[in-house]
């Protein structure tokens, strides 16, 4: 897993609440038996007419925001299905941090495993964010996961709360199963006491 | 006195590997179900980092996403890419050891119904699947949830997942629920009153007497949607319903060691004075059947009333979000929901595919003809509920109304195979989410109950199912 400790990006707005992995990547390219070729699906049906063509109005077409590596979006964002495939298809696509007022539970697990920082904060600030993203375009942030703060170029900075193990993950790019794995005497234990 | 404890905790602290301060706790997982979407790149995962599966005697796996559910094209899938997942999943079985259900086995079928009709699903049981529906095997007081492949690969590998331990909340139904609605009507508009995110962080336990008196396959209903309230999982106390379900299933225990299961899961409910982070009570002799007019399955209303006025939204994101979804699904404001107009129905799924969700559907269309301008597909949940509706006759009445009746599998409920909705076209469904181009692209979907899209397929549009002339 790659590490993240300090971004700086260009931050793309999806003024939305509730983007359910379904929008993310439908399910029709979730039959790929690899981790990768998902980035060229993200958003699928909002980014392309059925005819493959771009839609234009959509902002992950527009100049402005195709290099964005940070989004920012409404609440609940990722809930639906457990399809990880939704992190890879953000991460491939380029996008390292996620911003929204609230997160889904199987999204969250399924970003911190792939690198992906989802930073949750208040509506209005997030609102802040997007608004920006909207006027000052390309609208970049710093994200600084060490001192959990996030940035701009025109004096806004917020500090975010961010659970300690997945900050100590993301910060050194830990794979969970080797964590885990240190525990093998625990995981023994457990199962020679419940063993039937 | 040791500490009132809720089903919840009961079952979380006898899984706890390891607690420590500042780290999410490592719990032991009983069951973990695969199916070929998922998990592909979770196997390929242990390969290069030379893992094993830890217990494949705790694993198994069935097809369920992709295959195909007419009689020819299951055996022979035209799909290349998806037949490649099939096969993957095949290989990664057999390399392991871990046994699969496969298509023709007789006991294949949707993931979320065979894990409980085979009896693997127990009370007490910490269950994982990759897939969000995983929260229907807590109708059983299992404690059951969705995980991504990254966590798939980490249960593969360790038998464990590594989780925050949620928070609980209690939703109470009173009274019995009133003639000719269903449990599905029951979660619709706890999802209506609680909202998509209302149940994020939480396990939510199901009780009150209008719940003690769901059967199992009703309160595997309301299980399997909790997830569409944002809640890691639901959970039902087990009981002698949960018991008469499961006794003889081919996994569960038997003769002797089945009473001593049944003396232990008995405990294994709230105890009196238990505390919850939120507790919530409902009225259940006030249901109606329930629609969904929107793009998720919270934006529902009862069959009696209309398409909702965005004007009357709480505030400025509820009513663009009102407005992208009536754009979406084609209606407008104040439409009566009886006068909604239907191209296809869709009866099965992991939320009501089981024997009784047919049973309720061909009670209603028994007699009549399907609508002319409504084209209707059953699919049974898997090949057990598909044999037993064939014994029952059940397959006569959709036939002989007009109905395709097909082979088991997701189907229609997110398309992955052929069956899809072609754009625009509206359909009725018993599946868990009306998603944008969940059911095809630009489709339309409503989500109902199975009585109540039975009775929209006689009618071709949506009917109150109260109201409804039975025939023999």
């Amino acid at each position: 897993m790659q590490p993240i400790k300090k971004h700086r990006g260009v931050v793309a707005p999806l003024h939305r609440e509730n983007i359910d992995t379904d929008q993310i990547i439908p399910k029709q390219h979730l039959k790929r038996i690899e981790r990768t070729g998902f980035g060229q699906f993200l958003f699928f049906d909002w980014r392309y007419h059925p005819d493959g063509r771009d839609r234009e109005d959509f902002v992950l077409n527009q100049a402005d925001y195709r290099n964005a590596t940070i989004l920012v979006a409404g609440k609940n964002f990722g809930c639906g299905s457990s399809r990880e495939h939704a992190a890879w298809a953000l991460g491939e696509f380029g996008f390292r941090v996620i911003l929204a007022p609230s997160f889904a539970d199987i999204f969250r697990n399924n970003a911190g495993n792939n690198g992906l920082l989802v930073i949750e904060l208040p509506e209005a600030i997030i609102q802040r964010v997007a608004d920006n993203a909207d006027q000052h375009r390309p609208y970049h942030l710093s994200v600084d996961l060490e001192a959990q703060v996030i940035a701009d170029d025109f004096g806004l900075s917020e500090k975010f709360e961010v659970d300690p193990f997945r900050r100590h993950r993301l910060l050194n790019g830990l794979d969970e199963i080797g964590m885990t794995l240190a525990h093998e005497a625990d995981i023994a234990r457990y199962e020679s006491l419940h063993s039937s | 006195m040791s500490t009132p404890q809720t089903l919840f905790e009961k079952v979380w602290d006898a899984h706890v590997v390891r607690a420590a301060e500042g780290e999410p706790t490592l719990l032991y997982i009983d069951l973990h179900l695969v199916h070929e979407v998922t998990s592909p790149q979770a196997f390929e995962g242990l390969r290069l980092a030379g893992r094993k599966v830890r217990r494949t005697d705790l694993t198994f796996a069935t097809i369920d996403h992709n295959v195909p559910t007419t009689a020819d094209e299951r055996f022979v899938i035209k799909d290349q890419i998806a037949a490649q997942q099939i096969a993957t999943l095949r290989k990664n079985c057999e390399a392991s050891g871990i046994p699969l259900f496969d298509i023709g086995s007789g006991r294949q079928g949707i993931v979320h119904v065979i894990g409980p009709e085979l009896g693997l699903t127990q009370p007490g049981k910490t269950i994982v699947c990759g897939d969000s529906h995983t929260s229907t095997h807590g109708a059983f007081g299992a404690l059951a949830f969705g995980i991504g492949t990254s966590e798939v690969e980490h249960v593969l590998a360790t038998q464990c997942v590594s989780q925050q331990k949620p928070r609980s909340m209690r939703i109470s139904v009173t009274g019995t629920l009133p003639e000719g609605t269903t449990s599905k009507d029951l979660i619709l508009d706890i999802i209506r009153r609680l909202g998509t995110d209302g149940g994020t962080g939480y396990v939510i336990e199901y009780a009150g007497q209008a719940v003690r008196e769901l059967s199992m396959e009703e309160r595997m209903t309301v299980c399997n949607m909790s997830i569409e309230c944002g809640a890691r999982a639901g959970m039902i106390a087990p009981d002698d319903t949960t018991f008469k379900y499961l006794e003889g299933r081919p996994y569960v225990p038997q003769r002797a060691a089945w009473e001593e299961a049944v003396v232990r899961w008995r405990n294994l409910t709230t105890d009196e004075g238990a505390s919850f982070d939120r507790e919530i009570t409902l009225d259940g002799t006030k249901l109606e059947p329930i629609v969904t007019w929107g793009t998720n399955p919270g934006m529902s209303v009862p069959v009696t009333t209309a398409v909702p006025d965005p004007q009357d939204a709480r505030d400025a994101s509820e009513r663009a979000a009102m407005l992208a979804a009536l754009e979406y699904m084609g209606l407008q404001p104040g439409t009566r929901i009886e006068d909604v107009t239907l191209d296809r129905v869709f009866i099965g799924s992991c939320t009501n595919g089981r024997i009784e969700d047919l049973r309720a559907a061909a009670r209603v269309i028994r007699g009549h003809k399907v609508h002319s301008g409504v084209d209707v597909l059953v699919v049974p949940g898997s090949e057990a509920v598909k044999q037993a509706a064939e014994r029952e006759g059940l397959d006569r009445i959709f036939k002989a109304a007009g109905a395709q009746w097909r082979e088991p599998g997701c189907s229609m409920c997110l398309g992955m195979n052929p069956d899809i909705l072609a754009p625009k076209q509206r359909c009725a469904s018993t599946s868990n989410r009306n998603f944008e181009g969940r059911q095809g692209r630009d489709g339309r979907t409503h989500l109902v109950s199975p009585a109540t899209a039975a009775a929209a397929a006689v009618a071709g549009h949506f009917v109150d199912v109260r109201g409804w002339e039975y025939r023999s």
